[in-house]
């Protein structure tokens, strides 16, 4: 039995009174509903789950119950009695911690800095009596943070560490974690969820959201399923006791997707031969520095084959990110080569190398991939503007433009108002539909992902791991950077394993892989 | 030009530096405390002007100079609090509103002083001054810097207090996370809009008081339209700046010794056209800006309100 098992099997027979409580919530926002008549109850010593696809009204709950929105219908219990949850001060106050989707941290100041914010502003910040209490939590929980980076510069798993610590600092009654895992490796995962058993276990209420099914059934007690800004389903202890892994995981697909939603687990890997032809990206001894306490790259070499899928994996933070950026001409290279189709583009900046095929898509979507406040006309074409057919003589051509959109908003299934809606406002697995749609458009030769599946819904997943199989299938070499084993044997005609900037090595994809590059993220990292 | 390095000439030179600088410098440090917030403060140079009047207004009355440096504070805190209100609360085009403040100021000081004091320009008293024992005695800095009114040493103390405030208290951590992330802060449990409405505040105290000082201790009467842009170069000594004071006071001497020259030489008994010293400061602008321009950055939220949960 799965720990979290155990711990339902104990309480089931007495239910406890809600920490917190939301009864028939409703909020809209212009043009969607994103939560309607939502009921939640937050019970101490239980794990809530909440799964949806991308957009299906999550993190406008978790926005409700950490006082950055007002409902604009329903009431929020604390403790049984109606409250207004009125600031994100006031929701600290009442005990409620949350990690946020996207970080919410101040990337100029250092960790430490971060973790002190909130503290009264009369006083002088209390760096020594942080640290011990940063000690006792990462000690006890198997977190890791440095105290004194400056918090930019670190990779977005490092990132949603610190978050995590900073809610546990905050002493919090309910614990809210909105994809708190997307961005941890697995062990880092598995600690995580230790962790909110022990949280459990001391009387807390956590919400967990996921979009993977096998934690939701590890590490839950309660799984309740959004669908379309309405609840579709909740799975009581009891309920999810009796399942086993399988029919719980079938019960939850149906509620997320309706019938006929499928199997959400990675599609096995289907072996090509290509045939053999001159790499399409070739990079030489590429060292990149790295700065205070990052990792950089150093002395990576490989060639992509066209048509060809290399996979990266290792660790977050071991220099994936730095290497995509130097390949995509956004880092500068202290050493080293990089050429499309035999030749070099080291002195092209990043515009230069978009139009030589060279495209990247980040894993850091809302601040370095797109601008929230544009609408998704305009992201689609920001690295063209100025550009025929959308601007002519300098002016905007707003037919070629809503044109363009309209279509790629049609091929990529985003799901938006409209064309001309901010593109911040739309869900995380949207962005990234529009991202991918905006890096594919006009003559990619080389598409470099960095973690592309992040934050998506099982569906979403999918469709992307498709794309991008399509892509290489066009004979366009990619470069496919992921912390996810799975999605890189799934898709991946070699592996490669970066660890503390370099490369331990690169493993074909066959029957061993799996295993092989297993041995190299372990045996380089300990 | 035999006459350029003597005693005199220099005497008046840094006594005219740190004269025009003072006035500078509170505008500068005001500037950049709203900037550090996220605030692109334009109203400054209203703010000094309503506490120039109001300053002077203040001291002309009570005879006390001390009164006249409140009235001024209050003056700009008031100008300041309007900004506040339009652009943190209610997220209002931080520009134009400055824009609109300083125009609104400019005309308001001169009509209030038209109707108080008609045509005449009453003056002030000489501002006695507090000398600082053994080092007033010094030749040049002691009469220029060391045997002056107390607000210009406590104007000079401010350096070291902002950058205290910057460096080693909450309140620092707090203002840069409003300028450079304010929903980061937001959900740290501290209140934007009051943290911005706090430091844009305490930017209208500040160039409240240099405006009182450049009416009450620097000309000893006021003028319409009297600061004459000293506000603005303020705004560009903070950008140049950044987040660091004491390049504030640096920028602020050299500004203000730019601003001297006309006297100083004046007393050494050159003739040069004064309009070609006045476009002193301005050409150190824009070489200042050319040399370290590049590397500017800026609070990533500068010059945008937050609205909490605002996608
Ligand atoms: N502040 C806002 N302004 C406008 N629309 C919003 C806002 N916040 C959320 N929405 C919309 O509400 C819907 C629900 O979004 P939400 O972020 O809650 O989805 P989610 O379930 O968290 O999705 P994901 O898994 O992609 O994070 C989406 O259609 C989104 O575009
Ligand atoms: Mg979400």
């Amino acid at each position: 039995m799965t720990p979290a098992a155990t711990a339902r099997a104990a309480r089931a027979a007495a239910p406890a009174v809600p920490l917190v409580e939301l009864v028939e919530v409703t909020k809209r926002f212009p043009g969607v509903v994103a939560n309607d008549r939502v009921d939640l109850a937050l019970r101490p010593g239980e794990v809530h789950v909440l799964l949806g696809e991308n957009g299906a009204g999550k993190s406008t709950l978790i926005g409700i119950l950490s006082g950055l929105q007002e409902p604009d219908e329903g009431e929020i219990r604390v403790d049984g009695r109606p409250q207004r949850i009125t600031s994100p001060r006031h929701a600290l106050a009442l005990g409620i911690g949350t990690v946020f989707q996207h970080v919410m941290l101040v990337p100029t100041l250092t960790v430490a800095e971060n973790l002190i914010l909130g503290a009264p502003w009369w006083r002088r910040p209390d760096k020594a009596g942080l640290a011990a209490k940063v000690a006792a939590i990462t000690d006890s929980f198997g977190l890791a943070v440095d105290l004194e980076a400056v918090t930019g510069e670190l990779s977005l798993g490092e990132q949603q560490q610190v978050e995590i610590v900073r809610a546990l600092l905050r002493d919090s009654r309910v614990l809210i974690l909105d994809e708190a895992t997307s961005m941890l490796t697995p062990k880092g995962i598995d600690e995580l969820g230790a962790l909110m058993r022990r949280l459990v276990a001391r009387g807390l209420a956590v919400i967990f959201i996921t979009h993977k099914l096998g934690e939701a059934f590890r590490f839950g007690d309660r799984i309740s399923v959004l669908r379309l800004g309405r609840k579709v389903g909740e799975i009581p202890p009891e309920r999810l006791n009796a399942l086993d892994e399988a029919a719980a995981t079938e019960e939850i697909v149906r509620l997320m997707f309706g019938a006929g939603a499928g199997d959400p687990d990675a599609e096995p890997h289907v072996a090509r031969t290509l045939a053999p032809a001159a790499p399409l990206l070739s990079v030489r001894n590429l060292t990149v520095s790295g700065g205070a306490g990052i990792v950089g790259v150093e002395d990576v070499s490989f060639d992509i084959a066209p048509g060809e899928i290399l996979g990266i994996a290792g660790i977050d933070g071991n220099g994936q990110k730095q290497l995509a950026e130097a390949i995509a001409g956004q880092r500068v290279a202290s050493a080293g080569s990089v050429l499309v189709d035999g030749k070099p583009v080291d002195h092209f900046d990043v515009g230069a190398r978009t139009r030589a095929g060279l495209r990247y898509l980040t894993d850091d979507r809302l601040s370095e991939g797109t601008v929230g406040t544009f609408p998704i006309s305009l992201n689609l074409l920001l690295k063209r503007i100025g550009a025929a057919p959308y601007w002519s003589g300098g002016l905007e051509r707003p037919g070629e433009i809503a044109t363009h959109a309209e279509e790629l908003v049609k091929r990529y299934d985003v799901r938006t108002p409209s064309i001309e809606t901010p593109i911040g406002k739309l869900s995380g697995g949207n962005i990234q539909k529009v991202l991918l749609a905006r890096e594919l458009a006009d003559g990619a030769r080389v598409v470099v992902f960095n973690k592309p599946t992040y934050g998506l819904d099982v569906q979403n997943i999918r469709a992307s791991r498709r794309r991008i199989r399509d892509i290489a299938g066009q004979g366009i070499a990619v470069l496919l950077i992921s912390t996810e084993l799975d999605e890189l044997i799934e898709l991946s005609d070699r592996i490669a394993v970066m660890a503390r900037g370099r490369l331990a090595g690169i493993v074909g994809n066959d029957e061993g892989a799996r295993l092989r590059v297993g041995e190299l993220m372990i045996g380089a990292v300990s | 030009m035999q006459g350029l390095l003597t005693d005199a000439f220099l005497t008046s030179l840094v006594f005219g530096a740190i004269s025009a600088g003072i006035p500078l410098l509170l505008a500068g440090l005001g500037e950049q405390l709203s900037e550090k917030a996220g605030v692109l403060n334009i109203g400054i140079e209203g703010m000094m002007l309503a506490g120039a009047y109001v300053g002077f207004v203040a001291a002309f009355y009570s005879s006390s100079l001390w009164l006249g440096f409140a009235g001024g504070a209050a003056g700009g805190a008031a100008v300041a609090l309007v900004m506040a209100l339009l652009c943190v609360r209610h997220g209002l085009n931080q520009i134009v509103v400055g824009i609109a403040l300083t125009l609104g100021v400019e005309g308001l000081t001169a009509l209030l002083h038209h109707f108080q004091f008609g045509r005449t320009y009453p003056r002030l008293d000489a501002a006695t001054s507090l000398p600082i024992p053994v080092l007033s005695e010094l030749p040049i800095l002691g009469p220029a810097l060391f045997d002056r009114h107390p607000i210009v040493y406590g104007a000079i103390a401010m350096v070291a207090v902002m950058a205290f405030v910057y460096r080693r208290t909450n309140l620092g951590l707090d203002l840069q996370a409003a300028g450079d992330q304010p929903a980061a802060l937001d959900v740290a449990g501290v209140d934007v809009v009051t943290t911005r409405t706090a430091a844009v505040i305490a930017t209208g105290v500040m160039a409240g008081v240099g405006g009182a000082f450049m009416a009450n201790i620097g000309a000893g009467l006021f003028i319409p339209f009297m600061t004459g842009g000293a506000g603005f170069i303020g705004i560009v000594l903070a950008m140049l700046a950044r987040g660091r004071p004491l390049w504030v006071l640096a920028g602020a001497l050299i500004f203000g010794a730019c601003l001297s020259m006309t006297t100083a030489l004046q007393v050494a008994g050159v003739n040069i056209p004064t309009d070609v010293i006045q476009m002193l400061p301005f050409a150190a602008v824009m070489a200042v800006l050319v040399i370290f321009g590049r590397r500017a950055s800026l609070p990533a939220a500068l010059g945008l309100p937050y609205v909490r949960g605002a996608r």
